[in-house]
């Protein structure tokens, strides 16, 4: 025998079949979701300055430091690193108005990760998409802090506001909604790019939208979910409109609001939502209609982070409802 | 010759079929022992029917069973028997295995290598010729191949499909002989598809071995049997999947492809029932392939049953670099093996010995519900599920709730997933938990 035998009398490891995994990882597909919401964090910054920055900060920081201490806590393996604590803080963060003091910024992550998401036993075991437990905890503990928004620039020269649009929509009318932009084509610009008030992360309709199509080119969403849930609102809001039935805009409404936010980032959010596509596909629609639902008739202009809040409850009665079609069962399960 | 449409879900994993691809097979020399294990086959194990120190020829019975279910073991050379005991298995672990020193001169039984015409054969007189020359299923299920050539006679078959997929990474032993030696093929097809009476016969070929397509379709023409290439996708060469794409039918849910009227057999066992019926020639070598990152020069071989794995990767240059895994079969269904003091049984279609780079372990995870193995499932199953119930013990839900029994086992839930669970193990430990409990009630 020869020397290039020199493993030979070695012990090699002995598992279960199959031998060959896939390079995908957890912790590639968190941090690959924080990089595609990167783009509309820094156009938030950008937009509304220092408090928006700071509000992130205390969000994810917050977030990071109760993983760590729950985790030493519970003598668990301490997994900050896998980017999913950083994601709740982020997107807990892009769901606030940029003036919250940072301290109920940090309470509400901390409330996110601690309760939301470590009570139920740690990532993969949480019911409720955490940031939008820490974001609804926020709600109804400061509903004041959390409903004060910027006070900045139209686009209508001279003319500031310190209203989100849907909270115009709500409280002044859709003709209000439009002099506050001066025309209908100019809003829709401004929605489109995100010049217009609203939560640090939600306002840029373009960059969010480009950051969801690169997790759809990725594989880690499926591109049903934010279609039908956007596709649903669109569809309602233009035939509930206010002036009777087909006069909504619906492409104010898909556009508005955190929508498209959570379309992309939040209704899609694996661990929270049905587990096959046809489940994600009545998931989605679910959402949309329970959005329209509290836009239209509720107490709140905004309804999409409790509409998805509400759908988490039954992912896994979608679930157990709507198995995959075995093969060799001819249609049935 | 056509082009069919591919089944639902499956996956895409890097095939790493180049290390071999484009080498002829290789005959390895004759080893100086082999250790031949009386349990090579599905069904009941072979009683030794030489004694130590006994003197046998190639090819001559060296174990046999009376039960129908079971397959006839034969010196692979010729020499002395010397020792009869345990000895370390590929599949379990330890079995009873008889060793016989090579005496250099591989002097065969009068009885083999007799031209014969099968044409002229009845059904029986072919069907014993196969038992006696012990062929077994050679793609890894070594089920005997008399048993399922002689499917019961209510079960009317109508078609015969060569499963010439080769659908796990790193194998082209199949395709190889597909290239070299067609004809083979050809007449092992012939013989089987009289023997079931099928109608139709297919050789269903991924369109990545496009020489084999060439190959075979050339060594086809004048007869009845037909090509059909299939998209490359594992797990193709899987016999539901197989039948699924080749003929539209699916095999129902707890069902045998016999039930829908169709037999698969893989090429290496057609070829051995080629050489059982007409040459009289017993299964003693086969064609497999030595591959992986940590082989230094990757082969396809032609070895004598009973080589062991030390002999076979010395014979390919040894290791280049450090194996983490030492695998017989394909990646996806193989067998893990601690060590290379196991020898080549019938059903070895590959030995890879695969680096730290290519299997990509991890500590696994929470099951993040991310639904990848639900897409990656070819039975429509939830194999995240079975993970989570496994480890909650709850095997009876995952059986009637979620139809474990179902799954084939083909990996590929696994290959996906990102949280690296071991789905297949639980999976494997609750359906030997569901058939204790069965046996229990009983």
């Amino acid at each position: 025998m020869s020397e290039n035998l020199k493993f030979e009398n070695q012990k090699f490891t002995v598992s279960p079949s199959p031998h060959l995994r896939s390079e995908d990882s957890v912790e590639k597909i968190m941090w690959t979701v924080n990089i595609a919401l990167a783009p509309a964090a820094l156009f938030g910054i950008f937009y509304f300055g220092m408090p928006a920055l700071i509000t992130i900060l205390a969000c994810i920081l917050s977030a990071v430091a109760s993983e760590y201490v729950v985790q030493k806590l519970r003598k668990k393996d301490i997994t900050i690193s896998d980017g999913s604590a950083v994601l709740t803080g982020l997107l807990l963060a892009m769901c606030l108005p940029a003036t919250i003091p940072w301290y109920m910024a940090a309470l509400g992550s901390a409330f996110a990760v601690i309760v939301a998401k470590h009570s139920m036993g740690g990532l993969g075991f949480n019911i409720f998409n955490p940031a939008h437990i820490g974001r609804a905890a926020l709600m109804v503990s400061w509903p004041v802090a959390m409903t004060t928004w910027t006070k900045m620039q139209t686009t209508v020269p001279d003319v500031t506001s310190a209203a989100t649009p849907l909270n115009i929509l709500k409280q002044q009318g859709y003709s209000q909604l439009i002099d506050t932009f001066g025309s209908a084509p100019a809003m829709y610009k401004a929605l489109f790019f995100g010049f217009r008030n609203g939560s640090i992360g939600e306002t840029s309709t373009i960059l969010l939208v480009l950051g969801g199509l690169f997790l759809i080119y990725k594989k880690y969403v499926n591109w049903e979910v934010p279609v039908i849930m956007m596709g649903t609102v669109g569809l309602l809001t233009w035939i509930l409109g206010p002036n009777g039935y087909f006069t909504g805009d619906p492409i104010f409404h898909m556009m508005a609001g955190g929508l498209v936010i959570g379309a992309f980032f939040m209704a899609t959010d694996m661990v929270t939502i049905p587990i096959t596509k046809k489940g994600q596909a009545v998931f989605a629609l679910g959402c949309g209609l329970l959005t329209v639902l509290i836009r239209l008739q509720g107490g709140y202009p905004e309804g999409v982070c409790y509409s998805i809040l509400l759908m988490n409850c039954v992912s896994p009665l979608i679930d157990r409802l709507m198995p995959p079609k075995r093969f060799g069962t001819g249609g049935k399960n | 010759m056509f082009k069919l449409k591919s089944f639902k879900g499956g996956i895409h994993p890097n095939d790493s079929k180049r290390f071999t691809a484009e080498k002829s097979i290789v005959v390895m020399p004759l080893p100086s022992k082999v250790i031949i294990p009386v349990r090579q086959h599905i069904g009941a194990p072979c009683e030794p029917i030489v004694a130590k120190g006994d003197l046998v020829k190639t090819g001559q019975v060296i174990a046999s069973s009376e039960n129908y279910v079971s397959s006839l073991v034969h010196a692979s050379l010729s020499g002395k028997v010397i020792d009869i005991g345990e000895y370390p298995h590929p599949v379990y672990g330890k079995c009873l295995s008889i060793v016989i020193e090579n005496d250099g001169l591989d002097e065969w039984v009068e009885t083999a290598n007799v031209d014969c015409d099968w044409v002229s054969l009845t059904l029986d007189e072919s069907l014993t010729k196969i038992r006696n020359a012990g062929v077994v299923g050679m793609g890894g299920a070594t089920f005997p191949t008399h048993v399922k050539l002689a499917p019961p006679a209510d079960k009317k078959i109508d078609t015969f499909i060569l499963n010439a997929a080769e659908c796990e990474p790193y194998l082209t032993a199949d395709h190889r002989m597909m290239v070299e030696q067609p004809e083979r093929i050809v007449v092992g097809v012939q013989i089987t598809v009289k023997l079931i009476g099928a109608k139709t016969a297919y050789i269903g070929i991924e369109d990545n071995k496009p020489d084999a397509i060439v190959a075979m379709k050339k060594a086809c023409e004048g007869t009845d049997i037909k090509v059909a290439i299939l998209p490359a996708k594992y797990p193709q060469g899987s016999e539901k999947m197989l039948i699924k794409v080749i003929t539209g039918k699916e095999v129902p849910s707890g069902k045998l492809p016999m039930d829908v009227g169709v037999v698969v057999q893989n090429v290496g066992t057609v070829i051995a029932v080629g050489d059982a019926v007409n040459k009289n020639v017993p299964l003693i070598e086969r064609v497999t392939t030595i591959s992986g990152g940590a082989i230094k020069e990757p082969k396809n071989v032609l070895i004598r049953i009973g080589t062991t794995f030390k002999d076979v990767i010395d014979f390919c240059g040894g290791f280049k670099e450090e194996p983490i895994k030492v695998i017989m079969g394909g990646p996806m269904m193989g067998f893990a093996q601690s060590d290379l003091d196991v020898a080549v049984i019938k059903g070895v279609s590959g030995i890879l010995a695969l680096t730290e780079s290519e299997v990509h372990t991890g500590k696994s995870k929470a099951c993040i519900r991310c639904g990848k193995c639900v897409e990656a499932c070819p039975h429509g199953l939830t194999p995240a599920m079975f993970a989570i119930l496994g480890e909650k013990g709850l095997f009876m839900e995952a059986k009637d709730d979620f139809h474990i029994l179902d799954c084939a086992e083909c990996g590929s839930c696994v290959y996906v997933c990102p949280a690296k669970r071991d789905i297949v193990q639980h999976i494997r430990t609750s359906k030997y938990k569901i058939a204790m409990s069965n046996a229990a009630k009983k």
